[in-house]
């Protein structure tokens, strides 16, 4: 049952991952890989259009994974269980806001949780990291690894200077359609 | 009023890009300051209830909003207002991708685009290292996530349950020791 699958992989994403947007693509990228439904090469492209595209990114991301493996259904099934959680949980919560913020359990389990956010994405930078430049540095292109390096610098100076994620990501298409096309 | 909810957060969902933080400064100008439905202070009660709550940032805030607003219908109305512009935009583009992903001039262009993504990633986790709570217990807890995630691929949900519970332990003996 791909469905089913789906609306319970995601139901699961979104009850468990604190912080939203890319503190949540660490637990994705894992749940979507072992299932098979994607490579990390397509969930990173996924990540660049959900980012250029309006919306939530975790939603975008589960609405696309969903596509992606079980068409519309499928991206009904994916949305639907990343929100839930959310919903309910807010639900209940709001009811009793104050004594929530102040609960001894909530807050110490955020000590906790602000912690693993940390190194769950420092995972996920790693395994991306070897997935997208893996290859280029094992047949030692060096060509390639130089354009990479020059992209990052440029990349990191655009960040530094508030530049807009999406003008990030088109500027870093065209330079891409360049450096393949005329240079490596 | 139901349908203003609904309409409200429609827009906010169409018009937001990079999600969640990046809504709440519209989320405050077309509920507070439009509509006078909440407060400034429920404002900033849906950031402090967005960041403790699972969940995608924009979902929990859309869900608070409504239910302040208008109870459980209001929470209904304002969540799917803000989660489908984004489902029908990913919809139509997921179709129209799957015709021109094979063209040797998009995947070039992903090449690229795939580097600014692991930059963004790399800002990302810079700035929740800068938001991690400062103490022995967070960055042990941050650097045991980093190693087990990231080289031996254990499941980030059980390192996510394990650091809620020591964060827990951790907090219970601190406020013990006090007293």
């Amino acid at each position: 049952m791909m469905y089913l699958s789906l609306f319970l992989t995601f139901l699961k994403i979104g009850a468990f991952t604190f912080g939203g947007g890319y503190a949540m693509i660490p637990l994705i990228q894992q749940e979507v890989i072992n299932h098979g439904w994607l490579d990390t090469e397509e969930l990173i492209d996924f990540i660049a259009i959900s980012e250029s595209t309006p919306g939530p990114l975790a939603v975008n991301v589960s609405t696309f994974v969903g596509m992606q493996t079980g068409g519309i259904l499928g991206a009904l099934c994916a949305t639907l269980g990343v929100v839930l959680p959310s919903f309910v949980i807010i639900l209940i919560v709001a009811k009793v806001f104050e004594k929530f913020q102040r609960s001894k359990i909530v807050n110490g389990a955020m000590i906790g949780l602000k912690g693993s956010v940390v190194g769950l994405i420092g995972a996920a930078l790693i395994t991306t990291g070897i997935s997208v430049f893996g290859s280029a540095v094992k047949t030692v292109n060096v060509k390639e690894i130089v354009a990479a390096l020059v992209m990052i610098a440029g990349l990191a100076f655009g960040i530094k200077k508030k530049v807009s994620p999406i003008i990030l990501i088109l500027a870093s298409a065209v330079v891409g359609i360049i450096v393949k096309r005329f240079i490596i | 009023m139901l349908a203003q909810l609904f309409l409200a957060f429609l827009k906010i969902g169409a018009f937001t890009f990079g999600g969640g933080y990046a809504m709440i400064p519209l989320i405050q100008r077309e509920v507070v300051e439009n509509k006078k439905w909440l407060s400034d202070k429920d404002i900033s009660d849906i950031i402090a209830i967005a960041e403790t709550t699972p969940g995608p940032i924009a979902i929990n805030a859309a869900t608070f909003v409504g239910y302040k607003t208008k109870g459980v219908k209001g929470a209904l109305a304002a969540t799917i207002g803000v989660v489908l512009p984004s489902f029908l935009i990913i919809v139509l583009v997921a179709t129209l991708l799957k015709d021109y992903m094979h063209y040797e001039i998009v995947e070039d262009a992903f090449w690229g685009v795939r580097i600014a993504v692991i930059v963004l990633m790399a800002k990302a986790f810079i700035s929740m290292l800068k938001q991690c709570p400062k103490n022995v217990v967070s960055y042990g807890i941050a650097i045991v996530a980093l190693v087990l995630v990231g080289i031996f691929n254990i499941s980030a949900l059980w390192i996510i349950l394990g650091a809620a519970l020591i964060g827990i332990i951790y907090h219970q003996l601190k406020v013990g020791a006090k007293k």
